[in-house]
């Protein structure tokens, strides 16, 4: 055997003296980190296609002739303002104050439901003006792209349901944390995706 | 077969589409096939309630989230649609061999069916053969290599699997009830599309992939958490084995590729159910966005098979040549090379979209500089063979036959990669012959000897050596037989998928692929029976030690089977080959001074149920049935929710059971040893067979 080996110090015996206990809690943020990443590429491919069928308009309604920024920014106002509540009631959970972290999640919660209630009157409100998924490439991938981010966001609110149970049932334990932390990564991510979709669909799409 | 009548437009607000004409009973071949199959399975489930078994399988293997068992599932199903893949090659081989106008008419299969066959052929192979076979080597051998108690999420691995058999059991169940797709492989539009696929084929195709692919991507996250983070002390990143490194590297490839998967497929499903326009012909559509999303994940899948499989020739060769791995550095940043530019090379499978020779020679060039880190790790091996002690045993076989059938093809896809020749031959069997060449010769050969390394592993005792050489030898001597001729037939102009030709100078050269494709099932046949023969005489090919090649990685260094825990201990690691450091220093096979209570998942049934629920899912969208869509869907959820608030996911193993199971592991050491004994001095002069590695002094 060409390859030199270390001899092993005394007492050595090839395992630990002492099990560690293991941190599950870093698992399961790392993972959740992982995932969302995935997330990320997922969204990747839909601005691509977007970007691909950002012409597509075949002859029918554009964006300039039905967005209007005033509403969007409202609507983007919204959503950043429940990161911001969203940060507060993280800020609630470290202190073990349950009081701040509802009434926060509350917050954000609503906040993310105007959102959301935002977001489907202008999908009514486009497809009334003739300007549906089926309408021409453009609006479909208009639709998808959107459509998703909404869908995630009412995940998002979906999940923060259940939450509020967990932590109502069992307080706010290393587990709820761990789970508080995993929400509180997806809604901000769904915040920078957001600010994508906002200059690269809207902004863009008046300009 | 879809005619104008089965075609329902109009779903049945109960039933959707489906009606008694879905059922194709009027077709002998696949009335025979079904009746076959309900009885293996009236069989099965009837032995298994005989025998009083039912409560066990449920308990001990579907509940299951450790990962050794998962990973035995995920190899048991893979071999079971093995069957059903290898059939539709038959099928192909025999109509292509018959179908040439002059001599015997148009062969036997319609056009329709055989259309079918070669896109369930593909679509099974890779997501329902060579996914799980890889999969299943990964979940059975990652944690054990890096000494961890399982995956870092259990509960989602036993998801992540049933999710899979749920997209198996739906490709299956359009054998039977419905059509599958006959679009090829990967369903592009817009024949994938609504106006030329009217029935249910492509939707149990996107289902199908949707729901096992989604299965796929979460155990990326696992398999990528757990090797990031329940490596052993001590395992620094360049310490960890070869296999584990290539499956990080495939499972990076599955978290960055699978989404695009998903988009992909949901974006035809939004065309074909909802009369979106992204890859239709019509307002704007655009169907080459869906070939360029499509390869921007399958070329990357392509290296998600084959990355894990240079994992395994790097054990099987350093184990076999009594050596260190050559050049592991290299080896590890070779696959991380290739990592990277898999993600910039899928433009080559369609060079003729018509991007310009700007781009088409990127993309060209990006294809060739793949085989430089490839080329590099075939010097690895080589190498390491290199004045190594080599010993034939049946993995060394395989690898050997990979060696060069997998260099053949490695050439031939870097003429593929220059633009201008691929110009003539794409679309040609020229390509068919490629792809299988490095699949079958490069990543099945792999498994096929990772099956044969790790399975005393798995099972505590080892696959009849003589049955797996004969079965090594036919596959190679099969495969070429098979696939040779469709190199010649590819430069003669013969393109792919064809049901039907009339070229009779073909003909000669199809009838020597369909004998190799019967040698290849010749071949098949020896390794069930391999299996069946080795467990027969499991008494006689006992792996008592937990070693039995003289392993020098840490799964080695363990019971076979292993222990449900793993690691009574967990390993403290000195070295990349860290077992061959400990035999080398004499701490193997010895008994740790104390143990400890091992903290362990407890099976739950979430995993199975909420795949099942997706099952019926997929099939009520497959047939527009919407209130059942939304049922299951709902239940789907309420299940992950009951299964999220049920306390006592876990529990503690105490320490006296932790002594009975490794008692009995070291009085079973104590008997290879004393077998050792009395065949030396029964054989003395002769080499012992590498299983019993045993130091004499360490007992």
């Amino acid at each position: 055997m060409a390859t030199q080996m270390i001899a092993p110090e005394p007492g050595y015996t090839g395992f630990v003296a002492e099990e560690h206990h293991h941190d599950y809690a870093g698992d399961t943020l790392l993972g959740f980190w992982i995932y969302i990443m995935s997330d990320c590429i997922l969204f990747a491919t839909l601005f691509a296609t977007y970007a691909v069928l950002g012409n597509s308009f075949a002859g029918g309604l554009t964006p300039k002739d039905l967005f209007d920024l005033n509403f969007v920014a409202v609507e983007t106002g919204l959503l950043l303002l429940s990161s911001f509540t969203f940060g507060m009631a993280m800020l609630g959970a470290q202190h073990k104050n349950m009081t701040q972290l509802l009434l926060w999640l509350g917050f954000t919660f609503s906040l993310g439901g105007g959102f959301l209630a935002m977001e489907l009157y202008e999908f009514y409100h486009f497809s009334h003006e003739g300007a549906g998924p089926t309408t021409s490439a453009y609006w479909s991938a208009f639709y998808a792209l959107v459509g998703t981010h909404g869908l995630h966001v009412f995940a998002g609110m979906f999940w923060m349901v259940f939450l509020v149970i967990h932590l109502l049932k069992d307080g706010i334990t290393e587990a709820n944390f761990t789970r508080l932390s995993c929400l509180s990564l997806f809604w901000h991510f769904l915040d920078i995706i957001w600010i994508c979709v906002f200059s690269m669909v809207y902004l863009m799409g008046v300009m | 077969m879809a005619n104008n009548a089965t075609i329902v437009t109009d779903p049945d607000p109960i039933f959707g589409k489906l009606t008694w004409d879905s059922i194709p009973y009027h077709d002998p071949i696949i009335l025979t096939t079904f009746l076959v199959v309900v009885m293996v399975g009236v069989g099965v489930l009837g032995a298994v309630v005989y025998y009083g078994k039912l409560k066990y399988l449920w308990e001990e293997w579907l509940t299951s989230v450790d990962h050794k068992k998962i990973g035995i599932m995920y190899i048991i199903a893979a071999f079971i649609m093995l069957i059903r893949g290898f059939s539709d090659a038959l099928l192909m081989r025999s109509q292509q061999a018959l179908a040439v106008s002059e001599s015997s008419g148009v062969g036997y299969l319609p056009p329709e069916h055989y259309d079918q066959i070669f896109t369930a052929h593909g679509v099974i192979m890779i997501f329902f053969v060579a996914m799980p076979l890889i999969v299943g080597l990964m979940n059975l051998v990652v944690p054990l290599q890096i000494g961890a108690r399982d995956v870092a999420f259990p509960f989602l691995n036993s998801l992540s699997f049933w999710l899979f058999v749920v997209g198996a059991m739906l490709v299956n169940a359009s054998l039977f009830v419905g059509e599958f797709a006959a679009t090829g492989w990967l369903a592009y539009p817009p024949l994938s599309g609504l106006e030329y696929s009217p029935w249910v084929g492509v939707d149990y195709w996107l289902w199908a992939l949707q729901i096992s692919g989604i299965g796929t991507l979460l155990s990326g996250v696992n398999f990528f958490v757990t090797i990031i983070r329940m490596r052993a002390p001590g395992m620094s990143l360049m310490k960890m084995p070869v296999f584990t490194w290539t499956s990080l590297c495939a499972n990076v490839l599955i978290i960055l590729a699978f989404p695009i998967l998903t988009v992909t497929i949901t974006l035809l499903t939004l065309d074909r159910y909802l009369g979106t326009h992204f890859f239709t012909n019509d307002l704007g559509g655009n169907q080459m966005m869906y070939v360029n999303l499509i390869w921007a994940w399958g070329h990357p899948e392509v290296y998600i098979l084959i990355l894990p499989a240079f994992g395994i020739f790097s054990e099987v060769t350093a184990t076999f040549s009594r050596k260190r791995l050559f050049g592991y550095t290299s080896l590890v940043w070779a696959t991380a090379c290739i990592m990277f530019l898999s993600f910039i090379v899928w433009l080559h499978h369609f060079f003729t979209m018509g991007a310009g020779a700007s781009v088409n020679a990127f993309f060209g060039i990006a294809t060739m500089v793949i085989s430089i880190p490839t080329g590099v790790k075939i010097f690895n091996w080589l190498f390491t063979m290199y004045k190594g002690k080599v010993t034939f045993d049946s993995p060394m076989w395989w690898t050997l036959a990979f060696l060069i059938t997998f260099t053949i093809g490695g050439v031939t896809g870097v003429m593929l990669a220059i633009p201008a020749a691929n110009f003539v031959l794409h679309n040609s069997l020229f390509l068919v012959a490629h792809f299988h060449n490095v699949i079958i010769g490069g990543a099945l050969f792999g498994y096929f000897a990772g099956l044969t390394y790790w399975f005393p592993k798995a099972t505590g005792f080892t696959l009849n050596e003589t049955l797996g050489k004969w079965a090594c030898g036919l596959w190679t001597v099969g495969f070429f037989m098979a696939f040779m001729p469709l190199y010649v037939l590819g430069f003669m102009g013969m393109t792919r998928r064809l049901n039907y030709y009339d070229n009779p100078v073909w003909n000669t050269w199809l009838l020597i692929a369909g004998l190799g494709a019967l040698i290849v099932l010749v071949a098949i046949c020896v390794q069930f029976y391999q299996i069946f023969a080795s467990i027969r005489d499991r008494k006689n090919n006992q792996d008592l030690t937990g070693d039995p090649w003289g392993g020098r990685t840490l799964e080695w260094a363990m019971s076979s089977p292993p222990p449900f825990y793993n690691f009574a201990r967990t390993p403290e690691v000195r070295d990349r080959d860290q077992f061959h450091y400990m035999k080398e220093h004499g701490l193997a096979f010895k008994r740790p001074a104390s143990y400890s209570r091992i903290h362990m998942p407890k099976n739950t049934w979430a995993g199975i149920v909420i795949a099942g629920f997706s099952g019926v899912m997929g099939f009520a969208m497959v047939w527009h049935i919407w209130w059942l869509a939304i049922v299951s869907t709902v239940a789907m959820l309420a299940c992950f929710i009951v299964y999220n608030f049920s306390g006592n996911k876990d529990y503690y193993v105490e320490v006296d059971e932790i002594e009975v199971m490794e008692s009995e592991h070291f009085e079973r050491i104590a008997v290879a040893h004393s077998a050792q004994t009395s065949h030396q001095q029964g054989l003395s002069g002769s080499q012992g067979k590498a299983s019993i590695t045993l130091p004499l002094s360490q007992v």
